[in-house]
């Protein structure tokens, strides 16, 4: 991955910029696809959701169960449950804006630019801090 | 409602909310959230769950192409990013702790500033941008090139530190309320630090993925993001945001600006009169 650093006189991107975009553009992408696809395997393994009132009350209402872990949603994966379809699609979103700030110090680093690479370090471990406070239970 | 009926309805709000919100320069959630609270009486922290996660989605596709158009200032937004993040983890912790009532009153709050911030007059003549330190010592001052005029601007940027808590502040509220406070993060650059309206617009977009993912973080362990809620918002939000966008240079009339503005004013007073009764 090459780094430019000279001043830019179009609107031409730098490779680390084409690189954030292209990550930013596949993370949605595929999150979307999944949620999608999520979807439609809830309503093929629950027939009834088309017709009952009554659960849709209980999915509105949060009474009806969905992984709120990683190991839930890798578990909820291997059964085929559309609602851990979702929650991946989601995880997915999530983690897009994080690898993002990854990319970002790994450019910061090839050009030698230590205080942002610094910088950027420090956003990602308060992201990972949000990841280990949530678990706590926040 | 049965499930499928209400994933419709709640996929078709989003979508309206999503092209409402990118016409009038606010995001899907400011709108999305009341409308699921007082139309649908969905829980208002699967609302803010929901809403922050369609944030992320939106915000990562516009700044998907603004990074690529070279007008986003990634030095700036990579040194906000650390007040806005730490604003994000407080404001997200706080929702947890406090009574539902607060939220409603705080949204209404913070809605009806949005909608009046729009119509604040912007001063085109500032003077000259006094020097910073902060902002030399960490090179933040950038270029750009102006698709409009086919002009090469070069800027420089100021009032760092002020710039610096007012990002805290905006962090805050978009982990509180789980929207992306694009209203409080645009005139902190915009006025403050004295970037383009441009640069401050996809600089703010770029900077609200990464903090809806500092909270989202938090409400997803918390089990607040409900995927039956989340899924049809994330996606019809997206999608009203795409759609919206390019009617964009189309829809110019100040006449539906202002009946807009006042719909969201009412909306926020029935937001604050849902939190105080």
């Amino acid at each position: 991955m090459a780094v430019e650093t000279a001043p830019v006189t179009t609107n031409q991107p730098t490779a680390t910029e084409k690189l954030i975009s292209n990550l930013l553009r596949t993370g949605v992408f595929s999150s979307a696809a999944l949620v999608v696809l999520g979807t439609i395997v809830t309503f093929f393994r629950h027939p009834s959701y088309l017709s009952s009132v009554e659960q849709g009350r209980q999915l509105r209402d949060g009474l009806t169960s969905f992984p709120t872990t990683l190991p839930a949603v890798v578990q909820g994966l291997t059964r085929g449950e559309g609602n851990a379809i979702v929650m991946a699609g989601l995880m997915v979103l999530i983690a897009t804006p994080i690898l993002r700030v990854v990319v970002s110090i790994v450019a910061f680093l090839q050009m030698r630019d230590r205080v942002f690479a610094g910088i950027t370090t420090l956003v990602l471990l308060l992201l990972l801090t949000s990841l280990s406070l949530g678990r706590a239970g926040g | 409602m049965t499930p499928a009926l209400f994933l419709v309805t709640v996929f078709a709000i989003s979508l309206g909310a999503g092209l409402l919100g990118s016409l009038l320069g606010l995001g899907g959630g400011i709108i999305v959230i009341p409308a699921l609270t007082l139309l649908l009486h969905v829980d208002i922290r699967y609302a803010i769950g929901a809403s922050i996660i369609s944030v992320i989605a939106t915000s990562s596709g516009a700044a998907a192409t603004y990074v690529r158009e070279h007008m986003t200032n990634l030095r700036v937004a990579m040194f906000l990013e650390v007040a806005t993040t730490t604003g994000a983890l407080t404001g997200a912790y706080v929702a947890g702790i406090i009574s539902g009532r607060w939220l409603y009153v705080i949204f209404g709050v913070v809605m009806a500033y949005s909608a009046i911030a729009m119509f604040r007059k912007r001063h085109q003549i500032l003077g000259p941008v006094p020097p910073d330190r902060l902002a030399e010592r960490l090179n933040l001052h950038g270029d750009y090139f102006d698709e409009a005029t086919k002009e090469h601007i070069s800027y420089r940027v100021t009032h760092t530190p002020v710039g610096f808590v007012l990002m805290y502040i905006a962090g805050l509220v978009s982990g509180l309320l789980g929207i992306g406070s694009g209203a409080l993060k645009v005139p902190a650059m915009d006025l403050a630090m004295r970037l383009p309206i441009k640069v401050s617009t996809a600089t703010s977009n770029f900077m609200i993925g990464v903090t809806a993912a500092a909270s989202a973080g938090i409400y997803f362990a918390r089990g607040d993001i409900n995927p039956f809620i989340a899924a049809p918002v994330a996606t019809g939000v997206l999608g009203g945001a795409a759609v919206g966008s390019h009617l964009l240079g189309r829809i110019q009339g100040s006449a539906i600006r202002v009946i807009f503005v006042l719909v969201l004013v009412w909306v926020s007073a029935e937001m604050l009169l849902k939190g105080i009764r």
